[in-house]
């Protein structure tokens, strides 16, 4: 009998947030301007969480990781060159948009069906990771609807420390208010966990790992099966980013603790 | 010229090219382990090498431990392995000339020090890999290779040293101090040899574990001149030297080293005979380095056009952010939207930088790919030379001629209407190996030289004008992407590996190749067939501006000065080294425009609807370039063709060789351009102040004809410029540089 997890990681491509973000109206929907020309990457909070699932297969023998991702797939192929070298995993990819306007319950449809036709897939040793939020759309509910579409009662969100305890047991950490984390003791898997920053910096990149990924990431992409995920019917009649508010004001002859109280009220205020 | 036809397409360039975009130009699409070395160097590149600039690293010439910290960076990501064979540590089977290009260009674009330092190690192990037997192939290779998971070792950084102190110095391969003689030689024992080195500039010298030292023979048992091993280790001295006190490249270790060691002879490079009590070199030093500097060069072009095409987004964004937080430049207002890019002038500087980069860039490319194909080609040639018996200089050369017969066979029958009989032999000759490998050969031998000698000097002195758009903030260390610094830098790219005059030396033999000038007249044909699908490139007049240079070559071979001395020969450098300037431009410049093609006809499904204007601004940009290649072209060619004639004195002997006014108009119609020559004023005294040209135009009415029309296909050159400047005013730019400042 086979142990360890078997890690299935949910995240997508979003545009690379130094690239200027503006809203348009587009013949698909509403998008991004010029949203395919501009370069991408793995959605942040995706990407945290597959290089937690990375280093808790590596502590945990017997581990596979998989990443489901649906987008675009001349993005998705960009964007694995990069992540492709950062930790081992096996690509399932799926062809449609990823922008911040699709509808989660479609998307969550496609993810979910596609998480369960994976070959050998074993519920009993299934975590479900992904973002508990994400760079394209804050709302962070799509990871959420697949784990209830594959009935999956166990769902931790803001997770930032995983520890396997006994007998297939773990301990996870959530972030709850005031900057502090709860902790809870799951008795095993099945379970969604969807990460918040979690506690592993980048791994740099690292071509022997690349060229053993791509031996499935390219056919994965070949294969991409078409996911045309729409709106869900939901009109938007005008969308807009968050402006930037910057409030300068030049201060003289103030004290380090006056400065330092007046930020502390400052903080205070929300 | 069907430039007007170009109004149809309204669509531009909408975002600066990514990824996608170069991968089809550079021809890497489906090479994923390039582009995974594209993405592991760039962060390398846009991370830790960025952030020692911007904390002032290049203001020592120490090779300091923050420095050091660098090399680190080139083993883990890969860097350092791209050189390797997956069998000793790599990643990248065969060729890797288009890698290794790809790695120093991410590498130049923020910082080309950073990239002569990660690729001089393969500098220092390119003699091993070229000419060393499978045996220090083998030893020396896996030891520079970084250590695999769970291995607990340094790997091993090597370092080249050829060049030596004045009046040594330089790759005047005929100019040698350094000495090998032999120490010892006991009856059946290896002999033992002393190497005497002092070395000028070599990089890698601060760290490197060993150094391939060229050194000339000093010892009658030993009969050429030969590349020697040199390690840390050996009984003797090995002084890395004082650092070099370099204004550029900081981030590469540079010092100027003193090695008297002794080493046993299994240590030259390639091995070596004993013949009558005498060791014989395999290879003596001007082989190795002709095969290592042939592909190691085009790396340091490449270089230079990376920091040309870098700084277009940080001068976009200081001349759009130039006025704001001026009271006069009120948000919305076209003065705070566009700056500086309000003026036409700022534009079209700012396109020329643009247009330049790509050419340069095009051409390293192309002349990095060319090599991997040529690499197995001439393994297979030396392999054929083996099998039939070839060996020494003058069989070679007479087996070498007879593959260029071929080769100049198949050009002559592509280049006509042709039957049954001929496509049959047209076949046969394709698909002769050999024969690819003369005619790529002859290219490669062109290419290179082209490519460093155009790509560093004109690119020296393009960066130039990309430091003057950013105005005085160009030359401070803040300015956004280094530019400074990258000016400073090219001069030293143009320098090192062979200065400009070595590129125009080996390119004043190299063109004269046969099988290289009918190649050229196949790409005349070429570049006229891809003016007629693709119209707007400047295909056109880059096609007459080949042919004008290949007239004016044709008719300087066969031309003497005033005083009947010969114009096309090895001292004449005032003509061979200006036909290899012009050589240059047009090489680029075509370069330039089969990227361009192979965007606009394989984008569409990569960009999709943004497909459109980004191929036409490419366009745009190889037609700018390519009108100012065949200004530059026309130029030189007319200075070489009239400018060896002797001016004539203005007495009746001098007025006998030249037209009168009425006789030039008279020619006009013959030789297009001559009566606008010609005027003819009476002066004070009855003499004529000018009539006709001076120059005797016997034999070079057809170079009249070539050069006016170049003047022609000069048509929509200002029009694509127009157009390529205004998408840079509309362009959409990230709202940052992605690397410190």
């Amino acid at each position: 009998m086979s142990t360890g997890y078997q890690i299935v990681v949910l995240g997508s491509v979003v545009p690379d947030p130094l690239q200027t973000l503006e809203p348009a109206q587009t013949p698909q929907g509403p998008g991004l301007k010029n949203e395919l020309m501009l370069p991408h990457v793995l959605d942040p909070w995706a990407a945290h969480a597959l290089y937690e699932a990375a280093n808790l297969a590596a502590r945990t023998p017997g581990s596979k990781v998989t990443l489901v991702s649906l987008g675009p797939k001349a993005k998705l192929q960009q964007v694995m060159m990069a992540v492709g070298q950062k930790v081992p995993f096996e690509l399932v990819a799926l062809d449609g948009p990823a922008g911040g306007f699709t509808d989660p319950h479609e998307v969550a449809a496609r993810l979910a069906e596609t998480v369960k036709a994976l070959p050998g897939l074993d519920r009993s040793r299934l975590l479900l990771f992904g973002g508990w939020e994400s760079a394209s759309r804050g709302a962070g509910v799509t990871l959420q609807l697949v784990g209830e579409r594959l009935e999956i009662a166990d769902q931790f969100q803001g997770v930032d420390r995983l520890t396997p305890g006994e007998g297939g047991s773990f301990e996870v950490l959530e972030r709850v208010e005031g900057g502090k984390h709860q902790v809870s003791r799951c008795a095993g898997a099945p379970a969604v966990l969807g990460w918040a920053t979690g506690e592993l910096g980048e791994p740099k990149n690292n071509p022997q790992i690349g060229m053993a990924n791509m031996r499935g990431v390219m056919p994965a992409l070949q294969k991409a099966a078409p996911a045309p995920v729409g709106t869900g019917g939901v009109e938007f009649l005008s969308v807009a980013v968050p402006r930037a508010q910057r409030e300068t004001r030049i201060v003289k002859d103030m004290s380090p603790d006056d400065v330092a109280r007046e930020l502390v009220e400052w903080i205070g205020q929300d | 010229m069907a430039t007007p036809a170009l109004k149809a397409h309204p669509d531009t360039l909408r975002t600066l090219p990514g990824d996608d975009v170069r991968q089809l130009m550079w021809r890497f699409a489906e090479r994923y382990d390039l582009q995974m070395l594209v993405q592991s160097t760039r962060g390398v590149a846009r991370g830790p090498v960025a952030r020692l600039v911007a904390e002032g690293g290049r203001n020592e010439h120490e090779w300091t431990a923050r420095k050091n910290e660098l090399l680190a960076h080139y083993d883990a990501s890969g860097i350092t392995a791209a050189f390797m064979e997956p069998e000793e540590g790599g990643f990248i089977a065969g060729p890797k000339n288009l890698a290794l290009a790809l790695a120093a260009f991410e590498l130049a674009w923020v910082d080309a020090g950073a990239a002569t330092g990660a690729l001089a190690g393969f500098l220092g192990l390119s003699p091993i890999h070229e000419r060393g037997t499978p045996e220090q192939a083998r030893h020396y290779m896996s030891l520079a290779a970084p250590a695999r998971p769970g291995e607990d070792r340094r790997p091993w950084r090597a370092a080249f040293a050829l060049t030596e102190p004045i009046p040594y110095v330089g790759v005047d391969t005929g100019m040698l101090s350094g000495k090998v003689s032999v120490a010892e030689w006991k009856d059946g024992e290896e002999p033992v040899l002393r190497v005497e080195k002092r070395g000028r500039f070599i990089t890698n010298m601060g760290f490197a574990n060993f150094v391939t030292a060229a050194v000339d023979t000093a010892d009658p048992r030993i009969k050429s001149s030969c590349l020697v091993i040199l390690e840390e280790t050996d009984p003797g001295t090995f002084d890395r030297g004082t650092p070099t006190k370099k204004l550029v490249h900081q981030l590469s270790s540079t010092s100027d080293p003193i090695f008297s060691l002794r080493v046993p002879a299994s240590r030259i490079v390639g091995g070596y005979t004993v013949k009558d009590g005498v060791i014989v070199p395999n290879f003596d030093h001007s082989e190795v380095i002709e095969a290592v500097f042939r592909r190691t060069r085009v790396t340091v072009g490449v270089m230079t056009s990376a920091k040309l095409l870098s700084a277009i987004e940080p001068v976009i964004r200081y001349q759009r952010g130039r006025f704001r937080g001026a009271e006069q430049a009120a948000p919305g207002s076209v003065r705070y939207e566009l700056g500086i890019q309000q003026r036409e002038d700022a534009l079209h500087r700012l396109v020329e930088v643009w247009a330049a980069g790509e050419a340069g860039a095009s051409l390293g490319f192309a002349t990095a790919r060319l090599f991997d194909e040529l690499d197995p080609l001439e393994k297979k040639k030396d392999a054929a030379l083996a099998a039939q018996g070839v060996s020494g200089m003058k069989a070679t050369l007479k087996w070498l001629k007879a593959l260029e017969q071929k080769g100049l066979e198949l050009l002559e029958l592509e280049a006509h209407p042709r039957g049954e009989k001929q496509e049959a032999r047209i076949a046969e000759l394709r698909a002769d190996e050999l024969v690819r490998f003369a005619l790529l050969d002859a290219q490669a031998n062109v290419l290179c030289p082209a490519t460093k000698l155009w790509n560093t000097g004109v690119g020296a002195s393009v960066m130039r004008e990309a430091v003057s758009l950013m105005g005085g903030y160009g030359i401070t260390e803040d300015c956004p992407g280094f530019l400074g610094q990258k000016w400073m830098d090219a001069q030293l790219e143009a320098t090192y590996e062979g200065p400009e005059a070595v590129q125009r030396r080996q390119l004043s033999v190299t063109m004269a190749n046969p099988l290289f000038l009918a190649q050229m007249k196949a790409w005349v044909r070429e570049l006229r067939h891809v003016s007629g699908a693709h119209a707007g490139t400047g295909a056109c007049a880059l096609a007459s501006a080949m042919e004008l240079w290949l007239w004016t070559y044709r008719h300087l071979e066969r031309s003497t000065d005033a005083d009947g001395a010969r114009l096309v020969q090895s001292p004449r450098q005032g003509v061979t080294f200006k036909l290899a300037d012009a050589l240059g431009w047009l090489m680029a410049a075509r370069s330039q425009i089969l990227d361009a093609v192979v965007l606009a006809e394989d984008g569409a499904p990569v960009l999709g609807e943004a497909h459109a204007g980004t191929a036409r601004f490419f366009a745009d940009l190889c037609h700018v370039q390519a009108a100012r290649a065949a200004g530059e072209v026309g130029r030189i060619c007319a200075e070489l063709v009239h400018g060896y004639n002797r001016h004539p004195s203005w007495d009746a002997e001098g007025r006998a060789a030249c037209w009168s006014a009425s006789d030039a108009e008279a020619l006009e119609g013959i030789i297009p351009g001559l009566a606008g020559c010609s005027a003819d004023e009476i002066a004070e005294g009855g003499l004529p102040d000018k009539e006709g040209p001076c120059a005797s135009c016997q034999g070079i009415s057809d170079f009249r004809t070539l050069r006016v029309k170049i003047d022609g296909c000069l048509t929509g050159a200002m029009l694509a410029k127009d157009r390529a400047a205004e998408a840079l005013s509309k362009v959409m730019i990230p709202e940052a540089l992605d690397y410190p400042q």
